[in-house]
């Protein structure tokens, strides 16, 4: 059960949010984390997010709303169950990252930051995700997949639609 | 995952355990794992500070600070804690050589933090990931947890006495926090600006307590330097570089991949040999040997040590290790729009120069790249980058425009010929993508 | 700290080791540019306009972060760092709007005069600008941000300067914006606001014009207006607020406040009333004629002659058939010193009567009394700044005096200063507080004992479910301290206040400060505004110093006993000057059904309402004089607005007086004086000046020391008031000054006086019977009202 009464999380969310904010010599530290961590949960950060984690770290809303908008990972708008992540910067790009972001526009039909209307997936051109040497390579909310071709890409999006992806969390 | 490369000309220090499922303790303990530790705690701080130093380590992340030095500037006795901090926001593009350090050796990274508390004085060291790296944390946190149920971390670590913690964290997505001070920001749950300097980190850090910052990549190499001696290290690199560093060579080569070669090792043979040389057999046009914060250098200046001090003799920078290999097909127009538009959208905002220099010179450049650029636009893109240099805030302004420099200089005909509708190369970014909110 | 010597731009410099290199520079008349650095507040370093060369420096360093250094040598203006410069302002600009024909900074704009400096006039760029709308933040503050250039300075001054923190910094990169602290997405109409003090100091401190005034925003261009540094009417703290007035057809019309040239006794601050409440001035029901009761109860319009002629017959009539004593006189705390000491004296010496009071929001009788013969034990607003160690007691600040607010939390801050608060309810100065003893409700008397070392007065002070050992621990704390200034709230009043002073000045180095609640509170009582005190706090039995007042040595009514006195139809006459007592002190109107009431006013306040003759009246925006603030600091008081057909309270007594048949030249000293007006204080509209040439040529009088001068009764103030023994050039200058009290000592038994203190309990958004009639305060409680607050939680803060 967590500590604070009413909150929007899972008990276990809850829970691991009651000891973050135990574990550093400032509560503060937690913030970064757990914003990631709720989005996990609610699938972006939403009002009562920000409500919730500025009073369990005694922090201003403002101050939170201050912070989520510095991170690139963190939205305010919901995206779909997979966000589909494709790197296009450099060592992507010279080995086909923007031929894998327009088939993946293509196959899914949305644009970047777009949502397909069953829900099941979203997309967003991101900057380097650290896998170049594999390139080129996307990530699926937190999973990697490297080495892609549009065709491997194909065989991805059908495995996560039939709930095989493997979605670490 | 991952593929795991190899070639003969590798020299395996870091990467010894790589394959080996060390990422789990047993295993870990019996490739020699945290055997290191112990004998720095045997030996105490002045013998690690000395052994760092004879080894010659210069800092994996980028700028090359003598690792040892750094360690020595802590000072001993301090009234706020002091803290060691891992970096492993790994984000220049072209560099992916923690990731496989978190993946394939963890407790290399745990160690090496260890023995770093040990050095300076502290208690608590982080273990700092970018967000990206989710399922790496977790390999940590498993790394870590099993540290502390081995009675590795914690109370009393091997009966010295001393307590020693472990914090891991998480990043949500920001370049701009792999600089030190904005790394520690974000540890205190702010936003990833970094902080005036000085005060140095090593007197005033996280929290305000004296603190270590190192790479991931450094940190890890900590417990095999001990091991095997600082002058021995110091050897297996070149003149004032000691040691050997994972380089990832990426981009148009026939095996990309992380190789750990000796500091100093010869650039183009690390492209044609290590790397199997030119994708599909096309010509060089450039290489961005250090991350893409690297002044380009084109294909006949690429005969050249990597180390800091060859690199910094030849114009560019050996950076964080990332080589991206361009063949001829590449626009550099293109590849230099590409570059500036991923330092405009990681520009913190905070100082005028880089908030304001990597929008303008990204509008300018796209203008350029959908043809409507003018000769004059080539000289006000050189114009912003040369106002950067050296005026911003933190290294975020020099990172942008090193690079824009470099490409403007070294290929200013193909820009003015790109402007007169002579395009060199093969564009891939359409119209449409840049006009997407990525751009 | 020991000086170090250095050299910039050639000139050997020296200035304290750790001096930041861009205040070294200013101290020596060289000016670095910046638009980030804001002295007081934390540095950024983020407009790089302050890059200097500094010799053995690979780079150009940032003059704001660089503390000076023994043999530093330093370059501030070469063609390098100029180009440095300059390119900065070439990248800003591509992207500013340079609507500056109609942005309100136009000519006060720090970007415009950079841009003047370096010349950053070409454009190279082909690209649209990024648009926004501006947003209404809040009745007071709108933000434009296409103009605003990220300095910061709103942030910091509304987060460290305020303690409010509504504002804050997000996205990032060109995306970055300054936002507030209600976001669009759960505010109620879709659109960001700002849920604060509504002070105004982020609009102050930009640079530029992204931040604008409500009050002021596209009503006029800087240089067409006059601008008058006076001080403000509202609270007790006295500060600085320069008035920008334009010329109409009936007057001249203050459009803007605001602190412009900071060389005030509140240094960088003014809150929302010292910037924005000056529009009561401009309340189109403002009363610009005088009114006379007809037989049939109508008020009817009249001339001034009819009107003054009325009331100098009516009140000599009545003097004379049913005696000074059936008279009362009702003064302000918001009229100058001069029109408080004369109005007092024309009671005195003319009328007969004793009977004289003022809404007393403070016991300053029982202060200068306690500190009667002590020397040096009061303190100034300006030492909230600089004391190393403040006790305040009771009171609010933050709302009350929000300028000593200010000064204690910059003190705390910058200086490291301690504050202790002993409070029964939870005021937000206590974030910066070291120690802050919750103590329970209406014990202020305990507390004063306990403090003075009454150990049993512990448990009254103590909250339920509390212990006394942290007020143990408190009073240890406090005590230990070598200096301490001592702030009390107006709750400490009568016994309770002596015995708090009478034990605090056995004690050295305390200095302490009486917080009330209007511009002259302090002046109207030291001006002798009260039945049983003569200027001074002079008794009026025994004393020498008005012997010249010839005037009775029995206590006079006060205020309460005035309209008991109506009541039983003993009051002949009323005579209320700038005050609403009916409303204020809730006296039944038909008290004063038989009673002559004569009411000098701006509005038909609730007293008006029932008067025989209203005289309209100028308020302080519209006369000249001198105040005293809460903590005895006397101040220059400038004409800055004017409206015709009103006149200055000063003018309608000495009318009165002259209508009454009195000697003018006793009353007031013109003519005689050896110092007149010499113009200082005057504000540029000084068509008064003419007014009064017109009848004093008319009464064959000496045109150059007028009666109407209140510089000429200043004389007697100097003269004769105790602890009024200013320095004229001073004042004159503009600069504060601090006064204490002198009372001979009390001969009055302090503890038998009647406790007449009425806190005005003023909230951030109201100020009296006067602030009803500022459009811009109402608005603000409108705007309060609209939304909850989003309450402070605790943060860290420099005294953690």
């Amino acid at each position: 059960m967590s500590e604070l009464a009413n909150t929007i999380f899972s008990p276990e969310t809850a829970a691991r949010f009651d000891k973050l904010a135990t574990i550093y010599p400032l509560k503060r530290s937690a913030l970064v984390p757990m914003l990631l961590y709720a989005q996990d949960e609610v699938g972006y950060v939403s009002d009562a997010v920000v409500t919730e984690i500025a009073r369990r770290l005694d922090l201003l809303e403002l101050d939170v709303r201050n912070v989520l908008s510095y991170y690139s990972m963190l939205r305010t708008k919901p995206a779909g169950k997979y966000n589909v992540q494709v790197c296009t910067n450099i060592s992507c790009m010279l080995r086909g990252g923007y031929e894998i972001l327009d088939h993946c526009k293509q196959k899914l039909g949305i644009g970047h930051k777009e949502t397909t209307k069953d829900g099941v997936f979203s997309l967003e051109e991101v900057e380097c995700i650290g896998a170049c040497c594999w390139a080129p390579a996307i990530q699926i909310n937190y999973d990697f997949h490297e080495d892609l071709t549009p065709a491997k890409v194909d065989v991805l999006f059908k495995m996560y639609r039939d709930g095989k992806g493997k979605d670490e969390k | 995952m991952p593929t795991l490369v190899s070639h003969p000309d590798e020299v395996r220090v870091l990467s010894r355990r790589f394959g080996q499922g060390a990422a789990n303790i047993d295993k870990y303990v019996e490739l020699d794992g945290y055997k290191a530790v112990q004998q720095a705690i045997a030996q105490g701080p002045e013998w690690i500070i000395n052994t760092m130093k004879a080894s010659g380590m210069r800092g994996r992340g980028g700028a090359g600070f003598p690792t040892g030095m750094k360690w020595s500037f802590v000072p001993k006795m301090s009234e706020k804690p002091k803290y060691v901090l891992v970096n492993g926001d790994e984000s220049e593009p072209g560099t992916c050589k923690d990731h496989i350090i978190f993946l394939e050796d963890p407790h290399a990274i745990i160690e090496g933090t260890m023995i770093a508390g040990l050095a300076i004085g502290s208690k608590l060291g982080f273990i700092y990931l970018r967000g990206e790296y989710r399922y790496l944390l977790k390999i940590v946190e498993k790394a870590v947890a099993d540290a502390y149920s081995k009675g590795f971390l914690g109370k009393n670590i091997f009966g010295s006495g001393v307590d020693f913690d472990v914090i891991t964290q998480t990043g949500a997505g920001a370049y701009e926090v792999g600089e030190e001070s904005a790394l520690m920001e974000s540890l205190e749950g702010k936003r990833g600006v970094p902080r005036i300097k000085p005060p140095f980190p090593a007197v005033v850090g996280l929290y305000g307590g004296p603190t270590v910052i190192n790479n991931a990549e450094t940190i890890a190499s900590a417990p095999h330097i001990l091991l095997m001696g600082g002058e021995a290290y110091a050897k297996l690199g070149s003149e004032r570089n000691g040691g050997t560093r994972l380089f990832g060579i990426s981009g148009h080569v026939e095996r990309p991949g992380v190789y750990e070669l000796p500091m100093g090792y010869n650039l183009k043979r690390a492209i044609y040999e290590v790397a199997g040389g030119i994708k599909d057999g096309k010509k060089l046009k450039a290489v961005v040997p250090g991350g893409a914060s690297c002044p380009v250098l084109t294909a006949d200046e690429i005969d050249v040590g990597l180390d800091f001090d060859q690199m910094g003799k030849a114009g560019t920078m050996l950076g964080s290790g990332g080589i991206v290999v361009l063949d001829e097909t590449v626009s550099i127009v293109e590849f230099a729009l590409r570059t500036i538009a991923f330092y405009q959208h990681e520009s913190c905002g905070w100082c005028i120069p880089c908030r304001e220099g990597t929008d303008w010179i990204k509008k300018t450049l796209t203008r350029v790249y959908n043809g409507g650029g003018s000769k004059k636009d080539v000289d006000n893109v050189q114009y912003l980058a040369e106002n950067m240099m050296g005026r911003t805030f933190c290294p975020l302004g020099d990172a942008a425009a090193m690079p824009t420099l470099g490409f403007v200089k070294k290929f200013r005909k193909e820009f003015e010929d790109y402007i007169a509708g002579n395009k060199a190369g093969t564009p891939i970014i359409t119209v449409e993508q840049l006009v997407g909110a990525g751009h | 700290m020991a000086d170090v010597k250095f050299t910039v731009d050639g000139k050997q410099l020296t200035a304290p080791a750790g001096t930041l290199l861009i205040e070294a520079c200013k101290l020596a008349g060289i000016e670095v540019p910046a638009f980030c650095y804001y002295p007081g507040l934390s540095l950024q370093a983020a407009c790089r306009m302050c890059v200097v060369r500094i010799e053995k420096m690979p780079k150009l360093q940032t003059a704001c972060t660089t503390p000076v250094t023994e043999g530093m040598v330093v370059q501030t203006e070469t063609p390098e760092i100029a180009q440095a410069r300059k390119a900065t302002l070439q990248m800003l600009l591509g992207n500013h709007p340079l609507d500056c024909p109609v942005c309100d900074a136009g000519g006060e704009c720090e970007l415009q005069d950079m841009t003047f400096k370096y010349g950053a006039a070409d454009s190279f760029y082909a690209e649209p600008k990024n648009h926004r709308e501006e947003q209404k933040w809040s009745p007071v503050v709108y933000f434009d941000r296409p103009r605003c250039i990220l300095c910061y300075r709103c942030v910091r001054m509304c987060g460290e300067g305020m303690d409010v923190f509504a504002l804050g910094i997000q996205n990032r990169g060109s995306s970055s914006v300054i936002a507030p602290n209600i976001s669009a997405e759960i505010s109620p109409d879709h659109l960001a606001h700002v849920d604060c003090e509504q002070c105004g100091m982020c609009i102050d401190t930009c640079p530029v014009g992204a931040l604008t005034s409500g009050t002021y925003r596209y009503k006029t261009r800087p240089w067409e207006m006059n601008h008058v540094g006076t001080i403000c009417t509202h609270c007790g703290d006295g500060c600085k607020t320069t008035l920008g007035v334009r010329s109409t057809s009936d007057g001249s019309e203050i459009v803007r406040g605001d602190n412009r040239d900071k060389s005030g006794i509140n240094g960088d601050f003014l809150c929302n009333k010292g910037r924005y409440a000056f529009d009561f001035a401009n309340n189109e029901t403002r009363i610009t004629q005088p009114l006379v009761r007809q037989p049939n109860g109508e008020m009817k319009p009249v001339s001034w002659e009819i009107a003054l002629d009325h009331v100098g017959k009516k009140f000599r009539e009545l003097r004379d058939t049913r005696g000074g004593k059936s008279i009362g006189v009702i003064g302000s705390n918001r009229i100058t010193n001069e029109e408080a000491y004369l109005l007092q004296k024309f009671a005195r010496t003319v009328l007969g009567t004793n009977n004289i009071d003022h809404h007393r929001t403070a016991d300053y009788v029982s202060f200068a009394q306690a500190l009667s013969g002590k020397p040096n034990r009061t303190a100034s607003l300006r030492d909230t700044l600089t004391a190393p160690a403040i006790m305040v007691l009771g009171g609010d600040p933050t709302i009350q005096a929000p300028a000593t607010a200010w000064n204690i939390r910059t003190n705390v801050r910058n200086n490291r200063g301690r504050l202790y608060i002993a409070n029964s309810a939870e005021i937000k100065l206590r974030r910066q507080a070291r120690a802050f003893a919750h103590i329970a409700p209406f014990s202020y008397g305990a507390l004063a004992s306990f403090i003075a070392g009454d150990d049993s007065a512990a448990e009254a002070l103590t909250r339920p479910g509390t212990d006394a050992t942290a007020l143990h621990k408190f009073r240890e704390a406090v005590r230990a301290e070598e200096q301490l200034l001592v702030l009390i709230g107006s709750e400490f009043r009568g016994a309770d206040l002596k015995r708090l002073l009478d034990f605090g000045t056995t004690l050295p180095n305390r200095k302490f400060a009486m917080l009330s609640d209007y511009a002259n509170s302090r002046g109207a009582a030291d001006m002798g505004l009260l039945p049983d005190m003569l200027p001074g706090y002079t008794p009026l039995a025994g004393n020498t110093t008005f012997a010249e007042y010839n005037t009775s040595t029995e206590r006079g009514l006060d205020m309460l006993e005035i309209f008991e006195a109506a009541g039983r139809g003993e009051l002949s006459a009323l005579y209320v000057v700038g005050s609403n007592p009916i409303a204020r002190y809730g006296v039944d109107p038909a008290v004063l059904q038989n009673t002559f009431v004569v009411v000098q006013e701006m509005f038909l306040t609730e007293t008006a309402a029932l008067a025989d003759v209203i005289l309209p009246a100028a308020n302080l925006y519209e006369k000249s004089g001198s105040v005293t603030n809460s903590y005895g600091d006397l101040q220059l008081v400038k004409k800055a607005g004017d409206r015709a057909g009103v006149r200055s309270d000063f003018e309608m007594i000495v009318r009165i007086a002259d209508k009454m048949g009195a000697n003018m030249h006793a009353l007031v000293p013109f003519g005689k004086g050896t110092r007149a007006d010499m113009g200082q204080s005057r504000g540029a509209q000084s068509g008064e000046a003419d007014r009064h040439a017109i009848w004093l040529t008319a009464n064959n009088l000496e045109p150059k020391l007028s009666p109407f001068d209140p510089f000429a009764i200043l004389d007697e103030i100097q003269r004769l008031v105790p602890g009024y023994n200013l320095l004229r050039l001073q004042l004159l200058s503009g600069n504060d000054q601090h006064l204490q009290p002198a009372a001979p000592a009390p001969l009055v038994q302090i503890g038998n006086r009647r406790d007449l203190v009425l806190p005005a309990n003023d909230s951030l958004f109201t100020s009296g019977t006067l602030g009803r009639y500022s459009a811009m305060l109402s608005d603000l409680q409108h705007n309060e009202g609209l939304r909850p607050p989003t309450g402070l939680t605790q943060i860290e803060t420099a005294a953690d």
